[in-house]
């Protein structure tokens, strides 16, 4: 039985977490609406950039002389994952739940034989994937430093991975990420990006190329993977801010609960002790 | 037929104009072109230089650099990879680009590359030109 100064200490601590928990859930509801925000403005250029890719692509990708980027070595011996995550925890299941998705992935493709490389963004996911994947990363990208997520960001890591491509590192690279569906629920998702697959879309009218085709898809590819890492990134930052609040919410209600367990605990054992002193005033008076 | 068509000038991080426009000047990698209403189907890829847009309430000016051009004949789209608005465009930004037009035509008369040349003088004039 915890003596009355304990469970006033406990309760006391309690109380300056759920103060945190609360700060912390509102400065994510804030961030939250900045990252949708962010992500929407995205969207225009993403929707319009893929509709183009894809009756490009659709007309480039028979063709033997089509670019690498887009019709692959021919092999797929050597994978490249991505992962996504936060910098920074206290996000409910948003850092495992994408490291489960890759490390199944890496297990699988190892079962087949395949070679497996890692890639990692931000740190939370390297330190999920380091015990058993350590071996298999190539380079890490560390986001702690960007306030803001920047297009610039998604041009630096779609570089670093198209140099390695070029490099013959890798024939296949897929980036995992948790897409935004709403603020309780966040899929975790893993999207191939090399070589570029295009969801297929309505027919596009007939339009004159210039450059010649080969030419823009040439121009257009490079630039195509870094949109899809902005997009992911920006999914990705709605995500974990959207999980942080939920996390955040349900601590800050757990703690409340447990305040009231601990105030009933508190109030009972004080009457207890009045209790047992009364008794003993009693019984002494009655004994003389 | 209509004498306007729907532009709109998007990057990758914002919508930077969505209007009714008259006529679109635009930086072609081959070359600049004028799009105006009922124009041919057609994609072109971007040099760095400068977008002007002609409307009912005047022009406006966007430097953009890398990315592509749609049009159709009632719509024009621009993807830009990076965009900027007459406003964005204070001087300390206006000395930056300059300075880096230059190098961009230096970079290019030292490979001794006249197509790059040609395109580096061509921005460098063209935001040159910009300051106000």
């Amino acid at each position: 039985m915890p003596s009355l100064k304990d469970l006033k200490n406990r309760i006391a601590s309690v109380k300056s977490t759920r103060k945190i928990t609360k700060a912390m859930q509102m400065v994510a509801a804030a961030k939250l609406r900045r990252a949708q925000d962010a992500a929407e403005a995205a969207r225009p250029y993403t929707e319009r950039f893929n509709a183009v890719m894809a009756g490009l692509a659709a007309s480039a990708a028979s063709s033997p002389t089509a670019p690498r980027l887009l019709a692959g070595t021919g092999r797929d011996d050597v994978h490249l994952l991505v992962v996504m995550t936060s910098e920074r925890g206290l996000c409910g299941g948003f850092n495992s739940t994408i490291a489960r998705l890759a490390r199944q992935r890496a297990e699988e493709l190892l079962r087949q034989g395949k070679t497996v490389k890692i890639l990692t963004v931000g740190k939370k996911g390297r330190e999920a994937l380091k015990r058993d994947h350590a071996q298999r990363f190539v380079n890490h990208v560390d986001l702690s430093a960007e306030k803001r997520m920047g297009y610039d960001v998604a041009q630096r890591i779609a570089r670093d991975i198209i140099h390695r491509f070029e490099a013959g590192e890798f024939d296949v690279a897929t980036i995992f990420y948790n897409r935004f569906q709403s603020v309780i629920s966040q899929v975790p998702t893993a999207r191939q990006v090399i070589p570029a697959s295009f969801e297929e879309t309505s027919v596009s009218p007939l339009y004159e190329y210039e450059p010649h085709e080969e030419g823009i898809l040439g121009d257009l590819l490079p630039r195509g993977v870094a949109t899809q890492v902005f997009s992911a990134l920006l999914e990705n930052g709605a995500s974990e801010q959207g999980a942080r609040m939920s996390a955040m919410d349900s601590a800050t209600r757990n703690a409340g609960d447990m305040i009231d367990r601990l105030t009933i605990q508190y109030n009972r054992s004080r009457q207890a002790s009045i209790t047992k002193e009364l008794i003993e005033i009693i019984s002494g008076a009655e004994a003389l | 037929m209509a004498d306007t068509m729907q532009f709109d000038l998007v990057s990758p991080e914002r919508r930077l104009s969505s209007l009714q426009a008259r006529e679109v000047q635009i930086p072609g990698s081959d070359g600049d072109m004028t799009a105006m209403a009922g124009h041919v189907p057609t994609i072109t890829t971007l040099r760095p230089g400068v977008l002007r847009v002609v409307h009912s309430g005047g022009a406006d000016e966007f430097v953009v650099s890398g990315g592509f051009a749609e049009i159709t004949a009632t719509n024009v789209s621009v993807l830009a990879e990076q965009a900027l608005t007459r406003a964005d465009l204070t001087a300390e930004v206006h000395d930056r680009l300059v300075a880096e037009a230059r190098e961009a035509v230096a970079a290019a008369q030292a490979a001794g590359d006249s197509g790059r040349l040609d395109d580096a003088s061509k921005f460098l004039a063209d935001v040159t030109s910009l300051r106000a």
